[in-house]
């Protein structure tokens, strides 16, 4: 389970870390990083101001 | 770097610099890290500030203030404009800031006054001893440094994890984050007040802004509430706003950010720790506008750290004298603002537009924002109700 990151649309905000439940998510400079314990639970996907995230089941 | 200091601050956003200047004013040993390579950029704001609570902290320098504003103007769903000026002492005027140098002018003040300043150092730890928070971990350049701390700061902004690691969980749910984009457009007069769209027919659950920025250019933006964000993005809808209402603006700059807008939290310090600015939530529920907030905390958490060395005590007993007086100034305004957040949450379009046409006549122009809503209380008692106890 995680998430997909569309590079080419990401502002790298970081938004979605603050609202990551589990913690899964670490901005680190431009890109995004997603640890292994993602739930897909679908919160930063749909906060995404761009629409950038897509969940993967 | 060194492998101990009294205080690590970690994020040099207005809240950790100013945490770390004061701190280091009062003759602490202080570092501050930086996990972007820049200070500043990108910008995740629209960069907007009250002069007064500005001033407090900070004199007005030509270097970072983009453009200076004469007031307010809040635009209803229908068209209806309100605006204000604040009072005769010209109290509510405010300015638009380049954050890229001013949070850089900060972090510069908090380095001469003897912080340790490093960029490019990212937290990605707490160390403990017996179980109290005594330093991080931190990377850079790929390699991992131990950095022990009498106190560790969480400046570290919307995507705080120093909070989580500490124990308090600062998780931000949909409805408490206003998600959020903003172009910087030119070849455009935006005039010389800030102006506020509100309603749905802008943005569900946020607003739309126009900030003037200097030589004919504006930071338009919209955010819209997390929890109505998915169907609805606010990219799409600011495109649409843009070439609706500024069809000849072009974009040369593109902002995104997430706005905390969940109000004071439970709890921001912990044995060692102490959490600032947005990763204290501290940004104000009804605006969005955080930078004074975050300086006000930052004066606060510092001048505590500085009275915890002299005690010799880091245990929560004696940093939540920083949580006492955080809530009882800026905390007491965001109380505020969220009961008129989640009123206006309620409100319809065709309701706002009433309440803006209840003011026909009324000369709200030199009002602050506080007077302005008992006049509104007073004119639509029914629709406001539970704001009556707010404003007296």
């Amino acid at each position: 389970m995680s998430v997909n990151v569309n590079r080419y649309k990401c502002g790298y905000c970081g938004a979605c870390v603050g609202v990551c439940p589990v913690g899964a998510l670490e901005l680190v400079e431009t890109w995004l990083e997603i640890e292994n314990t993602c739930t897909s639970c679908g919160i930063c996907a749909k906060i995404c101001p761009v629409g950038a995230l897509l969940v993967v089941k | 770097m060194k492998s101990r200091y009294d205080v690590v601050v970690v994020g040099a956003g207005p809240a950790g610099s100013i945490t770390a200047q004061t701190c280091a004013e009062g003759g602490m040993d202080v570092l501050l890290i930086e996990k972007r390579q820049e200070i500043g950029d990108p910008v995740r704001c629209a960069e907007g500030v009250g002069k007064d609570a500005l001033i407090k902290h900070i004199q007005p320098d030509t270097r970072w203030i983009a453009a200076e504003v004469k007031g307010s103007r809040i635009i209803a769903p229908d068209g209806t404009r309100i605006l204000m000026s604040g009072d005769a002492a010209m109290k509510d005027v405010g300015y638009t800031l380049e954050r890229k140098v001013f949070d850089r002018v900060l972090a510069q003040r908090a380095a001469m006054a003897g912080a340790e300043v490093m960029v490019k150092t990212r937290a990605t730890g707490l160390l403990r001893n017996n179980g109290r928070v005594a330093g991080i971990k931190a990377m850079y350049m790929g390699d991992v440094h131990e950095i022990k701390a009498d106190i560790v700061i969480g400046a570290d902004g919307v995507e705080s994890k120093i909070g989580r690691w500490g124990g308090i969980d600062t998780t931000l749910k949909p409805h408490e984050i206003e998600a959020c984009v903003q172009f910087l457009i030119s070849n455009f007069d935006p005039g010389e007040y800030s102006e506020f769209y509100l309603g749905e027919k802008y943005s569900p659950g946020g607003y739309a802004w126009i900030f003037p920025k200097g030589g004919r250019s504006a930071n338009v933006g919209i955010g819209v509430l997390g929890s109505k964000s998915g169907n609805i993005r606010a990219i799409s809808l600011l495109s649409k706003f843009i070439e609706t209402y500024i069809p000849q603006g072009r974009i040369v700059e593109i902002v995104v950010g997430g706005v905390p807008v969940t109000g004071p939290i439970k709890q921001t310090v912990t044995d060692g720790l102490m959490l600032v600015g947005d990763a204290a939530r501290q940004s104000d529920p009804l605006t969005g506008g955080g930078i004074t907030n975050a300086m006000d905390a930052g004066k606060m958490a510092g001048e505590v750290c500085i009275k915890a060395r002299e005690k010799g005590d880091f245990s929560v007993r004696s940093l939540k004298e920083y949580e006492d007086k955080w809530r009882s100034t800026i905390g007491k305004e965001m109380s505020k603002s969220l009961q008129v957040k989640n009123l206006l949450l309620k409100l319809t379009d065709e309701q706002l537009n009433q309440l803006a046409h209840s003011l026909d006549g009324v000369d709200v122009s030199k009002m602050e924002l506080g007077k302005l809503l008992t006049v509104l209380i007073k004119k639509n008692p029914r629709l406001l109700w539970g704001l009556r106890t707010l404003f007296k």
